[in-house]
């Protein structure tokens, strides 16, 4: 059985985001980056799943980006992937989520993937389309917002999560591709013995544009901060003085301390 | 400007937010069409066309057969704009049919725009604003952003069915969780997010929740680490709360967890990024740590 994680590094989101010298996208410059988070938990599946078929199975990572996804890849790598690609592109922030999904459909095409797993959403971009475009180019079946997966006998049972905390159960017969939700499951910390075993694990490195063959068919045209600014109080300083306001206000605005 | 929406339809009823396609499509000013598996005996209150497919006929979730129905309603409707929910249904869907179509898709669309869309990044903190570049396009609109508007009237039913049985099988829904706590009741939540750090630290949430008279609320990482249980939960696939006073510690302020709560009285978040989009409905801001401001803030309370 052959099994595909496709992963995206983020930047943390905690950063201060300013727009690139484009102004279409932010400024790579003071980020730090780490996994896309949806995409921990599809990593997470798809080890447990190799683990569960033993050495019948191969586990490949994938991540398309700059030099810097490399470190995303080598955490998958130490988590348990069996090896990994890295399509080099230094402008993928410029292609839009068909753009991506066609690379990755390039790239797959001829593998006879049995599996793949993808994120439900990035946490920058967070459009949501790359997994499910990519199995419509692969002609594969597809779940999507799995909080809950099985296989068993080449065929998965799916838990979909839908609003209000609701599931919908599916099953789907391999070739399938599902995206993977937050609290599938406890994504593992690597430990320091399967980081160095990591080390010897192969990266093959891809041009992209051995593998880019479709024109984007949105632009972005501006990145920017919200026009909306919240209408309420920032209250900044020391401490003590902030929960003297705060109770100030609790007392005015609210009938909460009586 | 036409515009074909696709509306939702689950456990048999026709979900209420599906008007909110309508409050869209009054913004573009756009004529508009509504597309629906559904039930004739749940018609949408709509004078339009309404191209209906028999969800018992064709199941509810089975998006290769939804699929060809929504296809073969575009090719009768010839619609600029597909329209659905970003929802499961929505952000399972859309991608299908503008692959089918060879057509762009936006998704989580907050704004329209001249000649194009906003949409939100980075969590909700910053925005990009989006251009088709295909004349047809497939939408998605973020839960929430385009009031809800009920059009009236009886529509025009154009019966679609469908061949195909798609690769997936149906199984069944699974009810959401029982509720220990009702915190739609409650009239004050204190809310625990990522920011507090670790487990250890939720117990100083509480003590706060406890001082104001009021219950534990948690946003969903805090959930999913089983740092708190998960009928704590606020946020579009937790509680939907309105308490008279929400206090979010260390909390981004997400889509999905402002959903939750944003219809609170009044709201005070801790947050040490003066950025956070929490800010974009907090009454107050207290940009602090949240592990030195909360138990200050407790203490204060004791006295
Ligand atoms: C379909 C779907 C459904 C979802 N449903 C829900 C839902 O029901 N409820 C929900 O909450 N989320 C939900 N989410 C997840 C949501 O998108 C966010 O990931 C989540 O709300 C983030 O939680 P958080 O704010 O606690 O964590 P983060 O986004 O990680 O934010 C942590 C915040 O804490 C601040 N912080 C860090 N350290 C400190 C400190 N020492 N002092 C003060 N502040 C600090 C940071 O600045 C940051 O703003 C859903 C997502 C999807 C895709
Ligand atoms: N640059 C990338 N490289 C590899 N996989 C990606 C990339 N971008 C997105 N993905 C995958 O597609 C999922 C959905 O991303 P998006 O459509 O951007 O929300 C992510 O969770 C990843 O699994």
């Amino acid at each position: 059985m052959k099994i595909l994680v496709c992963i995206k590094q983020v930047p943390d989101l905690e950063s201060r985001f300013k727009p690139d010298a484009a102004g279409v996208w932010f400024s790579d410059t003071d980020l730090a980056f780490r996994m896309n988070e949806y995409d921990e938990y599809a990593v997470e599946q798809a080890v447990r799943l190799r683990e569960q078929l033993g050495d019948s199975a191969e586990l490949t990572v994938l991540s398309i980006g700059p030099d810097r996804v490399v470190e995303a890849v080598k955490k998958a790598l130490a988590m348990g992937c069996d090896r990994a690609v890295h399509v080099q592109d230094t402008a993928v922030h410029l292609k839009d989520p068909w753009q991506i999904a066609s690379i990755i459909a390039a790239y797959a095409g001829d593998q006879g993937f049995d599996l793949i797993f993808t994120g439900m959403q990035s946490q920058d971009r967070g459009s949501a389309q790359v997994g499910v475009s990519l199995a419509e180019q692969l002609g594969v079946a597809c779940a999507t917002t799995l909080v809950g997966f099985e296989y068993a006998d080449g065929a998965i049972t799916a838990k979909r999560e839908l609003e209000g905390g609701i599931k919908g159960v599916v099953k789907l017969r391999t070739p399938v591709l599902v995206t993977c939700q937050l609290g599938l499951n406890t994504p593992r910390y690597p430990t320091l013995p399967n980081i160095m075993k990591a080390k010897r694990k192969e990266i093959t490195a891809i041009p992209v544009a051995e593998l880019l063959k479709e024109e984007a068919r949105t632009t972005a045209t501006s990145f920017h901060h919200p026009a909306k600014k919240g209408s309420g109080l920032i209250l900044e300083g020391d401490v003590g003085d902030l929960v003297e306001k705060v109770i100030g206000i609790l007392k005015e605005k609210t009938s909460v301390l009586r | 400007m036409k515009t074909l929406l696709i509306g939702e339809y689950r456990e048999g009823k026709l979900l209420d937010t599906t008007y909110e396609l309508f409050g869209y499509a009054g913004q573009l000013g756009a004529e508009t069409a509504l597309f629906l598996v559904g039930s004739e005996s749940q018609l949408p209150a709509f004078g339009g066309t309404l191209y209906l497919a028999d969800a018992l006929a064709c199941g509810e979730y089975n998006p290769d057969l939804h699929k060809q129905l929504v296809l073969d309603a575009v090719q009768k409707e010839n619609p600029d704009q597909i329209v659905f929910l970003h929802s499961s249904y929505g952000w399972d869907l859309a991608p299908r049919v503008a692959a089918s179509l060879r057509i762009a898709q936006i998704s989580e669309v907050i704004a329209i725009q001249e000649g194009g869309f906003e949409v939100g990044c980075c969590n909700g903190k910053m925005r990009r604003s989006i251009t088709p570049a295909t004349h047809r396009a497939v939408i998605t609109i973020q839960a929430g952003a385009f009031q809800g508007v009920q059009p009236g009237g009886t529509p025009q039913v154009v019966k679609l069915t469908a061949e195909s049985t798609g690769t997936m099988e149906f199984l069944g829904y699974e009810p959401a969780e029982e509720k220990g706590v009702d915190l739609s009741k409650a009239e004050v939540i204190v809310s625990a997010g990522r920011g507090i750090g670790k487990k250890d630290n939720v117990p100083v949430i509480a003590a706060l929740a406890k001082a104001l008279g009021g219950e534990l609320g948690a946003s969903r990482p805090v959930v999913d680490a089983e740092w708190v249980a998960h009928d704590h939960q606020v946020g579009t696939t937790g509680q939907t709360v309105s308490p008279k006073l929400y206090v979010a510690c260390g909390i981004s302020g997400a889509i999905q967890h402002l959903a939750g709560m944003k219809k609170s009285d009044f709201i005070i978040a801790i947050n040490k990024d003066k950025d956070a989009p929490i800010g974009e409905v907090a009454d107050v801001l207290v940009v602090a740590d949240v592990m030195q401001f909360v138990p200050a803030l407790t203490a204060r309370l004791a006295r």
